[in-house]
């Protein structure tokens, strides 16, 4: 070989291990400027958590705030034998829920989905926050690119949802030393996607709903809960409608309405349950954590427990406690919970 | 489309890469093609306004040279036949047509960019002076399109013309190839204003891979890009917040506001102009440079000399150089030599002529009066510094302090502060309150204030501080070394690691410390909207 060869060859190979070098450091200080969601905002770490699973649920929760705060999959295993889960997160849109259950289908046929109809009431893209908290955790596949091209802003780029440095570069004069402890990976925030809350403010004022000037719900999110029925009917999966018991935001007659009688044309099962708060057992002064808006841990595990019973009646669901391996992860998986339930009323004693 | 959208960037890719898969003597074609797309995306409406352009000043070009061949054959056929009057009568007769070609476009194109950019401003005037003779009637101020570049791809068509005319060099006969002179994309929304002669063979020829000549230009490119997002756009954070309440930054605010305002055009023109460079040598197109260190510059006449140089060239040689010798100017010459003397009289068409050139140049800068003012400012200071040369020299004969670092620092010093005074009214784009702001640094001291609280409350944090004193330092540092050469021929001599890690680096400071994203509102480079 000839001697500009050799120094050409060697140019190359430095080129190639310097640019190496540089993809490797620009990806660390992408992990390292993303948000870890560590601290006071949780909710943002509740969707990648799904992949870790063994993706063998009997049912999965999806929908915004009003699944993951208000159902705990921890009880619906302990009092009837149902592996559950909750692709949750906040302010999730319909379209997002949508892809997430067809992301979900890739990986598991559960027998029942159920979903939080709250959303129906967005139309169009809302916050970049929280789209970003849904999507983020998202792995990438078809459903994630189709979701991130439904709920972008005009001010998004999906570029920076593929290299989220670029979104997030701006960080860096704000790291936390959360930052950095959790660089290569995250704790576990969720309990199957359900979100902790054992705070108790009870509800002393309802804020009344705005008058709208109409209360049907949008063409876009309509399409979506078509879909949502067409991909469950596909998949030989049971579709749930339910409205959890949040108290506010208002959840209007007219919008109940509407759903009811989709419900019906579609021949799906309906609950609201804020009809059913008394049967649940519910007080609103002891089990919400922020004035009715969502349920705590007490007024979550007696939802779930109605539901439950529901559930494995109308739906048929089979107790797998027997299931030697499932009670093996569940075991582990009580513990964790109750660990952190402790540790969080403890928390609450002292303050 | 922006120089700093995602968009761009994946144009620029897609460019480059099948400008060089494709037949070579395709590429000036793809340029074209590339360079309407990108105008395009400004709203098709602007499209008709760059095709007047072309499609006018190619046709007069044509005809201008057609003109020259048909008087060469003519005289030539009939050598024999014709006296030396008439063939003066001739050549006469044949260089008024070519000036008549010339002068309709040239009032054809400079009254389109005229009527778009100019009306508003009459309007404006015409208000206020009926206002003054107490009328009640008020014009109404007119919704005109304004298409990007049109002052710069105007005046490059308009070069190109009247060299045409002069015979400078011959008139492209290919439209296309004309089409692509004008609208070149890289250079179409902010300079340098380019000639024919230097572009011609770089947009026309064919050009092989060369790794050098790319990975130049791409270091220019991101050089541009660390500039504008790192320095520029983070810099506007702190300009926007000054100049948008005059009445609480007062005094030593508006000293820092005109220090920012300096830093950040210099740092947005020139990181344009690198950009625009560099976009060019990744394609194998040289082009001029529009800048050498105009901060450095000791005087008002050298810092015109080094910033914005292809526009001062063009007024220079199409608009200063013409008024100069035109007859009536030479009238007017032996006119004031007669009266005012020879020494006096002399300067009075090279004053008047200046005159009309920095009154032009405010104006093409912006449709408002503080534009003029300050292009007639810089004409004052410029004259001022001229008369002042005989003072200058009994200084230097008793002091002899010209070669001395320190007297030379504050030559640079006192220019730039001049200068960017000057600049002020482009900042506050309002003649009495910039005077105002101007008056108020010498009679509201409040550096105490500022420098220990007010500094804080500009929007920039402590952070944004600390990146741009590093950019700036950086900046610097590469105007300093870069006296000596080119600093990217000079890394390249250094081992390849070398180049790697300030590259790299370069590249991570960008992506890490670039204002741009969520959060920061998509910043046009200043120079786009003339």
């Amino acid at each position: 070989m000839s001697e500009t060869k050799k120094v050409r060859r060697k140019r190359a190979v430095a080129v190639i291990i310097g640019l190496l070098v540089i993809l490797a450091v620009l990806a660390l200080l992408q992990r390292l400027v993303m948000p870890k969601y560590m601290g006071e905002v949780k909710e943002g770490a509740l969707i990648s958590e799904y992949y870790d699973e063994d993706k063998d649920f009997d049912v999965i929760f999806i929908g915004d705030c009003e699944v993951y705060e208000n159902f705990v999959p921890a009880t619906l295993w302990e009092n009837y034998g149902i592996n559950s889960y909750i692709r949750g997160s906040a302010q999730q849109l319909i379209w997002q829920s949508y892809y997430l259950m067809e992301e979900t289908l890739q990986y598991e046929k559960p027998d029942v989905i159920v979903f939080n109809v709250l959303s129906l009431q967005y139309n169009e893209p809302q916050k970049e926050a929280y789209n970003r908290m849904t999507i983020d955790g998202m792995r990438w596949s078809t459903s994630k690119v189709e979701c991130i091209q439904a709920s972008m802003l005009e001010s998004e780029n999906f570029i920076e949802y593929v290299f989220p440095l670029l979104r997030y570069h701006d960080r860096w004069s704000e790291l936390e030393p959360e930052d950095f402890q959790y660089l290569l990976g995250a704790e576990k925030v969720g309990h199957n996607g359900y979100y902790m809350q054992v705070g108790v403010v009870p509800v002393d004022y309802i804020p009344e709903g705005k008058i709208l000037g109409d209360y049907s719900f949008g063409e876009n999110a309509w399409s979506y809960l078509d879909k949502m029925v067409a991909l469950c009917e596909e998949n030989d999966v049971e579709l749930v409608l339910i409205k959890a018991p949040s108290l506010y935001p208002e959840w209007y007659e007219e919008w109940d309405a509407q759903v009811e009688e989709y419900a019906a044309e579609h021949n799906l099962k309906y609950i609201n349950f804020l009809e059913y708060t008394e049967e649940i057992g519910l007080d609103y002064s002891t089990d919400t954590y922020d004035a009715g808006l969502h349920l705590n841990l007490y007024g979550a595990v007696k939802l779930t427990d109605y539901f439950g019973a529901w559930l494995a009646e109308e739906c048929e669901l089979q107790d797998r406690r027997d299931e030697e391996a499932l009670a093996e992860v569940w075991e582990v998986k009580l513990e964790d919970f109750y660990t952190q339930k402790e540790e969080l009323e403890a928390l609450k004693e002292e303050e | 489309m922006l120089f700093t959208s995602y968009r761009f960037l994946f144009f620029l890719l897609v460019l480059f890469t099948v400008y060089y898969i494709i037949p070579k003597k395709c590429q000036w074609m793809l340029l074209l093609a590339a360079s309407y797309i990108f105008y395009a995306y400004a709203g098709w409406e602007c499209l008709i306004f760059i095709g007047i352009t072309t499609l006018t000043t190619y046709v007069a070009g044509r005809m201008i040279e057609q003109n020259h061949a048909t008087q060469k054959n003519y005289l030539a056929a009939h050598k024999a036949e014709l006296s030396k009057e008439e063939k003066k009568a001739y050549k006469e007769r044949q260089k008024n047509k070519r000036f008549a070609v010339m002068t309709v476009c040239l009032i054809l194109n400079f009254g389109i960019l005229a009527v778009l950019k100019y009306t508003n401003f009459v309007i404006a005037n015409m208000n206020g002076i009926l206002e003054l003779t107490g009328s009640t009637k008020v014009l109404a101020f007119q919704d005109l399109l304004l298409p990007l570049g049109i002052s710069f791809y105007t005046f490059q068509s308009m070069g190109y013309l009247i060299d045409v005319h002069r015979g400078t060099y011959p008139a492209q006969k290919n439209l296309f190839k004309f089409a692509l002179f004008v609208s070149f994309f890289p250079q179409l929304i902010q300079g340098p204003i380019s000639r024919y002669d230097d572009l011609e063979k770089g947009l026309f020829g064919q050009h092989t891979f060369d790794w050098t000549n790319i990975s130049f230009g791409l270091q220019r490119i991101l050089w541009g890009y660390f500039k504008k997002l790192v320095i520029a756009d983070r810099m506007l954070i702190g300009v926007n917040t000054l100049i948008g309440d005059t009445a609480t930054y007062t005094g030593f605010y508006v000293f820092l506001g005109m220090l920012f305002y300096a830093l950040q055009l210099y740092a947005d023109f020139t990181g344009g102009i690198d950009i625009t460079i560099g976009i060019a040598q990744v394609l194998g197109i040289p082009m001029q440079e529009n800048f050498k260190r105009p901060y450095f510059s000791k005087g008002i006449k050298e810092y015109w000399r080094r910033w914005h140089i292809s526009l001062g060239s063009w007024f220079t040689d199409y608009l200063f150089y013409p008024i100069s010798v035109c007859k009536p100017m030479l009238k007017v010459s032996k006119w004031s030599r007669k009266v005012l003397g020879e020494k006096i009289g002399k300067r009075v068409p090279v004053y008047a002529a200046s005159i009309a050139v920095w009154f032009v140049t405010g104006i093409w800068h912006g449709a408002a009066w503080n534009f003029v003012v300050w292009g007639l400012g810089n004409c004052f200071f410029i004259m001022l510094s001229q008369e002042c040369e005989p003072l200058y020299e009994k200084f230097h004969n008793r002091f002899r302090v010209k070669e001395k670092v320190w007297f030379k620092a504050f030559q640079i010093i006192r220019t730039f502060l001049l200068m960017s005074s000057l600049r002020m009214l482009d900042c506050y784009r309002d003649v009495p309150m910039t005077f105002k702001m101007f008056g108020s640094m010498f009679t509201d001291w409040n550096v105490g204030e500022v420098l220990s609280a007010g500094v804080w409350n500009l929007g920039l944090g402590i952070h944004d501080y600390v990146v741009l004193a590093v950019g700036t330092l950086i900046l610097f540092t590469v105007s300093m070394v870069g006296r000596r050469g080119s600093v990217r021929e000079m890394i390249a001599r250094k081992p390849i690691g070398v180049s790697l890690v300030i590259f790299g680096s370069l590249f991570i400071a960008t992506v890490l410390f670039g204002a741009y994203g969520m959060g920061y509102d998509a910043s046009q480079f200043i120079y786009n909207q003339f």
